[in-house]
């Protein structure tokens, strides 16, 4: 029988991602944008609450959007026209955005001028936890309809992120949502994380959701 | 009831993203034997922490799919589990969370600091 030789590696299987997502942090942190990776199952609002954003902050601060999806670039033609760039990237089928995925979108977008870039992740709760995007924070939202105990079924997700936001809260009383128990659970799952009620529709909310964004952009240059 | 857990086999659909992460292990070991002159990966072996955000079992799927064509044609993969430990801040001890919550067993306060559970981690490959 050949001899066999055993060989210590001991590095992490995503090292290529890490590296060109370290790459792209670089590049934010050199032009001062702040970059934000936003993640959610499917339909918890993303691009809804991306719209009413951009309308209500795209006059005060230069932003630029990437929206990834499995297919088509219906997210990109809702959030154009409200005064920021915006590049759709279709993963054909991949479940979540790799670092190099977002790079490519940047050579189309171009950051220059932005001091705020947010990533729209592919509608996923499970997937995205996984693949650094050079951001410098992750927002994991949920929303009301989803039910209570969704950061405990999905916790690997929840648990990475900065800023939980529970989306459609002008729901809340239509579906019985139990705003304890909820807030109990994204608290319980993730403790490292701040955790704001938006609704996108009425703007409640949206005013500390802003705020918290505010405080984290780099001055204008 | 206990919660079901399927057996009879997941379809690759199922698996995509471990396709993917499969492919980036595979492609690492397959660098690391061509620089040291190796024929044959035989072997593979993987730690894959419980916070990782990847099935083992859809890794184990994946596997012989990724590998066709390459070095490690034919391989077997070998995969470690990585339990999560986390730190209680108040009370400075380490411990193994046993629900979503990491309560701490003496304080009962959830913990954010984790120790180790996020490994996905081409450990060590046997060459031929």
């Amino acid at each position: 029988m050949e001899e066999r030789k055993i060989v210590d590696i001991a590095q992490a299987v995503l090292a290529e991602n890490d590296r060109m997502a370290a790459a792209l942090r670089a590049d934010f942190d050199r032009l001062g944008v702040f970059c934000l990776n936003v993640t959610s199952s499917p339909g918890a609002g993303k691009t809804a609450l991306l719209e009413r954003t951009l309308s209500d902050l795209a006059g005060e601060v230069p932003i630029g959007v990437v929206v990834g999806d499995l297919a088509t670039d219906n997210d990109a033609a809702r959030l154009r026209g409200k005064g920021a760039r915006v590049v759709q990237v279709t993963t054909d089928g991949y479940c979540h955005l790799e670092a190099n995925m977002v790079r490519a979108a940047l050579d189309a977008l171009g950051l220059d001028g932005l001091r705020l870039l947010i990533v729209e992740n592919v509608g996923n709760l499970v997937c995205p936890a996984t693949h650094d995007l050079g951001e410098h924070a992750r927002v994991v939202l949920f929303s009301v309809t989803e039910g209570e105990d969704k950061p405990l079924k999905y916790p690997t997700l929840f648990k990475t992120a900065d800023l939980v936001l529970v989306t459609k809260i002008d729901l809340a009383e239509a579906v019985e949502f139990r705003r304890d128990e909820a807030l109990e659970a994204v608290r319980g799952v993730a403790p490292q994380a701040n955790v704001l009620e938006v609704s996108a529709k009425t703007g409640l909310g949206l005013e500390r959701w802003y705020e918290w964004l505010r405080r984290r952009l780099q001055p204008e240059r | 009831m206990d919660p079901v857990t399927p057996t009879g086999g997941p379809g690759l659909q199922w698996a995509v993203h471990e396709v993917s992460i499969c492919a980036a292990a595979v492609r690492a070991a397959e660098a690391k034997a061509r620089e040291l002159g190796g024929r044959r990966i035989a072997v593979l072996r993987l730690r894959i922490g419980a916070l990782a955000g990847v099935v083992p079992e859809a890794m184990e799927f994946a596997y012989p799919v990724v590998c066709r064509g390459t070095l490690a044609e034919g391989s077997r993969l070998e995969v470690e589990h990585v339990p999560v430990r986390c730190l209680c801040e108040s009370c400075e001890a380490e411990f193994e969370p046993k629900a979503a919550v990491y309560a701490c067993p003496t304080c009962g306060r959830p913990s954010a600091k984790i120790v180790s559970g996020r490994e996905l981690e081409l450990a060590q490959i046997e060459l031929e």
